[in-house]
């Protein structure tokens, strides 16, 4: 119980630091193993799928993550009040996944939006992967 | 980690001091026709990345207590913030509201609210209707628009609190 407790904190202290998208998909990679043992690697074909699924909301509208990020993560995206959101891709923008605390405030704000509930570590490290596999 | 520490110890003094000044400014400048601009840098990371940064002068304490409680469920969006970054905020916005900084525009905007009301937005306030009332519903659609709330499409000094009508250009 205690030894998780301290892996748990290593992994999370180590996510914090996170300065670069690679490092970012290795903390995401290793909380997801430790959430679901059977999880072997980040599959950026299922990163895919998972961006650009639609879901249904309770009022009735149709969201998915490309709605604001949009279906090319090269290019710009649009916020609902009409503010241009910058590439997810870190290939197109290099500021991506280097704040660990930054990616993880939207991973909680964006995942509620979408899904009605917080993403797991698996859906986060195979978004990454995507986003990294997109050139 | 050093550099971390130092910069935030650089950004708690740099809210503190930007505060400071502020506050001295109203006692001086109180009842300057437009709204002075303000910084904070908390405010301006966490409170532009959606839509343009809306001056605190444009709505009073009471709205921005309000809007800040409830950021989960803003405006349908989920803009929810750490305790500590949400506090720090709100006394940023409420230090430099419509009913605390002093400015004119501030008074009119803040008297045109009725005292039972507690608006979420600039745009349903009687003073930004008056304003903008031979504004039809057409140009608010232009996609370079959007909407009323997007202010700096037109006010290329909102972000600023600049909204002199020297500075006014509606775009095509
Ligand atoms: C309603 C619009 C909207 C939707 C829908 C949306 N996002 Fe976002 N997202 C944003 C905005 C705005 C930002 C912050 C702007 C920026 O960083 O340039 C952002 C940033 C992010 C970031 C931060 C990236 C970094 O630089 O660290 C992640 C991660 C993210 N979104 C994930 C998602 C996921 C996953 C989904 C789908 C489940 C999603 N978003 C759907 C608006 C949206
Ligand atoms: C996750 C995205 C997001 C973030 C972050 C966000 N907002 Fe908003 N905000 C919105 C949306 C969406 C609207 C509605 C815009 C519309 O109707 O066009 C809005 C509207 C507003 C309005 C009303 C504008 C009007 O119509 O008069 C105010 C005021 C406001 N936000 C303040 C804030 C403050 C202060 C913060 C920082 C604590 C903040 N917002 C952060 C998404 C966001
Ligand atoms: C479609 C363009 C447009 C948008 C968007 C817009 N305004 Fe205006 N605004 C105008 C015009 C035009 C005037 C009238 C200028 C004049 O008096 O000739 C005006 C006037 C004003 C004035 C009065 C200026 C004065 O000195 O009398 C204020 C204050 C103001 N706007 C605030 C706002 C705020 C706050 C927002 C966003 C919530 C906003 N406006 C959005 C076009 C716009």
């Amino acid at each position: 119980m205690t030894k998780t407790f301290w892996l748990i904190l290593l992994i999370l202290s180590a996510n914090a630091q996170a300065a670069s998208p690679a490092e970012a998909l290795q903390g995401y990679t290793a909380q997801a193993k430790q959430e679901n043992p059977a999880y072997k690697a980040p599959s950026a074909s299922k990163g895919d799928v998972f961006f650009h699924a639609t879901h249904q909301l309770g009022n009735g509208t149709s969201v998915s993550c490309a709605t604001c990020h949009t279906a090319n993560p090269r290019q710009p995206g649009k916020t609902r009040a009409n503010k241009e959101i910058l590439p997810m891709a870190p290939s197109a923008n290099t500021q991506r996944f280097t704040d660990a605390a930054k990616t993880e405030k939207w991973f909680r704000r964006n995942c509620q939006d979408v899904l009605e509930r917080t993403c797991t570590a698996q859906e986060k490290s195979d978004f990454i992967a995507y986003l990294l596999s997109v050139k | 980690m050093f550099t971390r520490k130092l910069l935030q110890a650089g950004l708690l003094f740099g809210a503190i001091f930007t505060t400071g000044y502020l506050l001295a400014d109203d006692h001086e400048g109180g009842g300057s026709r437009s709204l002075a601009p303000v910084t904070q840098p908390k405010w301006q990371a966490e409170c532009a990345s959606c839509h343009m940064l809306y001056h605190p002068g444009l709505l009073p304490e009471r709205s921005w207590r309000k809007l800040m409680g409830g950021l989960d469920k803003h405006f349908g969006e989920n803009a929810s913030l750490d305790k500590l970054t949400q506090q720090e905020i709100l006394q940023f916005l409420v230090a430099n509201s419509a009913d605390h900084n002093g400015s004119r525009r501030s008074e009119k905007i803040a008297s045109s609210i009725p005292a039972q009301a507690t608006p979420l937005r600039i745009t349903e306030t009687a003073y930004f209707q008056h304003k903008h009332d031979e504004i039809s519903a057409s140009v608010w659609k232009r996609p370079k628009i959007g909407s009323q709330s997007n202010c700096i499409a037109c006010h290329s000094g909102a972000e600023k609190g600049n909204f002199s009508e020297d500075y006014v250009r509606i775009p095509r």
